[in-house]
């Protein structure tokens, strides 16, 4: 205290070290950082009871003209065949009718085996693919094996299902390889989850199957497979408006996921108009 | 979604030296589905003078017909073809006799005067209120998109086959930002002795 004292130092509150903060500080910084140290924990909204009255803002946003206009419209598809799963996307992210960028990831690399595609809110898919992702990670090291997709898609059925009603928009497909073999899943934002062998999401979804279920065989080669999810997602990109860029194709198989092909749409395009004639 | 942008596309129409240009994009859709890829707004009205519309589909077909039976009229009583100018005053007074009830369109018009092949583009809220500027007019869904683009590339005096590219380049760039307009594209270049009529290889998502 000597020292302090020949050196003109005060004892005033803001020269002590943080450890000196007050209880109320503490608290404060703890609130206004809640999803740094808990990923689940998000600001409640600003008005009483969010299940109903977030449903009645949103409804007034409608007839108003004044609401959120999320990135939304996409395609994506998966199915499972003999050599593993295949998941195809596009790349378009669309506020409104104003395509604000066709390069998006629509395919999330959880780990080496396992991979989430993104349809609906992209802010929502990508954090909850991020929380999923650190979850997955989690589990690995306490259990000292691979998470299952099984157990993985409940984990997001399970944050699907703590935030329903409050607006989350999501329409996802895991896939990955596991001890139980291929899995592909379907969890979506009201936390309906589904083990499947064919799934196309989004609004390009319905012209994807057009071409998905005539195509489709269990006993499809890896090239076959390949061209269909291909196909698929190019003649959604064709008719529907908010689908478009790049065509990505992924593949899982027992060693884990590879990235196929990333084709450009006018690409395809052409390629296909020139096999028509 | 406003009714304007129901079925989508975009028009624009640019000023050069003794010349001018209007584009189109092919796309006649129903919200987020594509149906036609090969639908064009832009229609042949004299032999120098074209007519854009964008907006709503079965509007677009009514205008245009309705539009070709007063012209025909005014060349039947008057005995003489119709300038650019006469058009668009005629289009301005037809659109705002639904003031309260308006067609939802919105129309851009180019073309050469025929006797003094004096460049002339013009276009037009729906209910009829005349703008006419001596560089470019935009229509459409991707409206904010193509101003911004023109704003850039154009410049005074451009040459037919200059303009071509100035044109072309704006609309492929302004529309690859819109999800509704696209799916192709045609350009019109109208000068005093000949119409040249490009189609452009543009994308197709």
């Amino acid at each position: 205290m000597a020292l302090q004292e020949i050196c003109g130092l005060s004892d005033a509150p803001y020269m002590k070290s943080r450890t000196h903060f007050l209880k109320s500080t503490e608290e404060e910084m703890k609130n206004s950082t809640s999803n740094i140290e808990n990923c689940y924990s998000l600001s409640a909204p600003p008005f009483e009871n969010p299940m109903q009255n977030l449903n009645a803002i949103q409804q007034h946003g409608e007839k108003s003209g004044i609401k959120i206009d999320f990135d939304h419209g996409t395609t994506t598809l998966g199915f499972k065949y003999q050599g593993g799963v295949l998941l195809a996307v596009d790349s378009r992210a669309t506020g409104g009718q104003f395509i604000g960028s066709q390069s998006m990831k629509k395919i999330v690399e959880i780990n080496d085996y396992m991979l989430g595609t993104l349809a609906g809110g992209a802010a929502d898919c990508v954090y909850w693919d991020r929380v999923l992702t650190q979850e997955c990670r989690l589990h690995e090291l306490r259990n000292k094996e691979r998470i299952s997709v099984a157990a993985a898609s409940k984990i997001m059925a399970n944050i699907a299902h703590e935030f329903k009603g409050m607006g989350l928009s999501m329409g996802m497909m895991l896939a990955g390889y596991d001890k139980r073999g291929p899995g592909l899943y379907y969890v979506d934002n009201d936390a309906q989850r589904t083990p499947g062998n064919v799934f196309s999401v989004g609004s390009g979804s319905i012209y994807a199957f057009g071409v998905l279920d005539s195509g489709y065989r269990w006993d499809l080669t890896d090239e076959e497979a390949q061209e269909l999810g291909r196909r698929a997602i190019y003649h959604a990109t064709f008719r529907d408006a908010y689908s478009g860029g790049i065509v990505r194709v992924y593949q899982v198989t027992k060693d884990g996921w590879i990235n196929i092909s990333n084709t450009d749409c006018m690409e395809l395009h052409y390629k296909y108009a020139e096999e028509k004639k | 979604m406003s009714i304007l942008a129901y079925n989508g596309g975009c028009v624009v129409a640019m000023r050069g030296k003794d010349c001018v240009a209007i584009a189109t994009d092919h796309r006649f859709g129903v919200q987020a589905q594509t149906i036609d890829t090969d639908f064009e707004k832009v229609h042949q009205v004299a032999p120098k003078m074209f007519l854009g519309l964008v907006g709503l589909q079965t509007d677009i077909l009514t205008v245009r017909e309705r539009l070709a039976f007063r012209k025909k009229l005014y060349e039947i009583r008057e005995n003489r073809e119709m300038t650019p100018k006469v058009f668009s005053s005629m289009l301005s007074n037809f659109l705002y006799e639904r003031r309260f009830g308006p067609y939802f369109i919105e129309p851009v018009i180019a073309g050469l005067d025929p006797k003094t092949s004096e460049p002339f583009i013009c276009n037009m809220d729906l209910i009829g209120c005349p703008n006419v500027p001596d560089d470019f007019v935009v229509a459409g869904t991707c409206g904010e998109q193509l101003y911004g683009m023109c704003e850039t590339l154009w410049k005074p005096d451009l040459e037919p086959d200059q303009l071509f590219e100035v044109i072309s380049q704006s609309m492929i760039n302004a529309f690859d930002r819109d999800a509704i307009s696209g799916w192709g594209a045609s350009v019109y270049i109208i000068e005093k002795d000949k119409i040249t009529v490009k189609k452009l290889k543009t994308r197709m998502d």
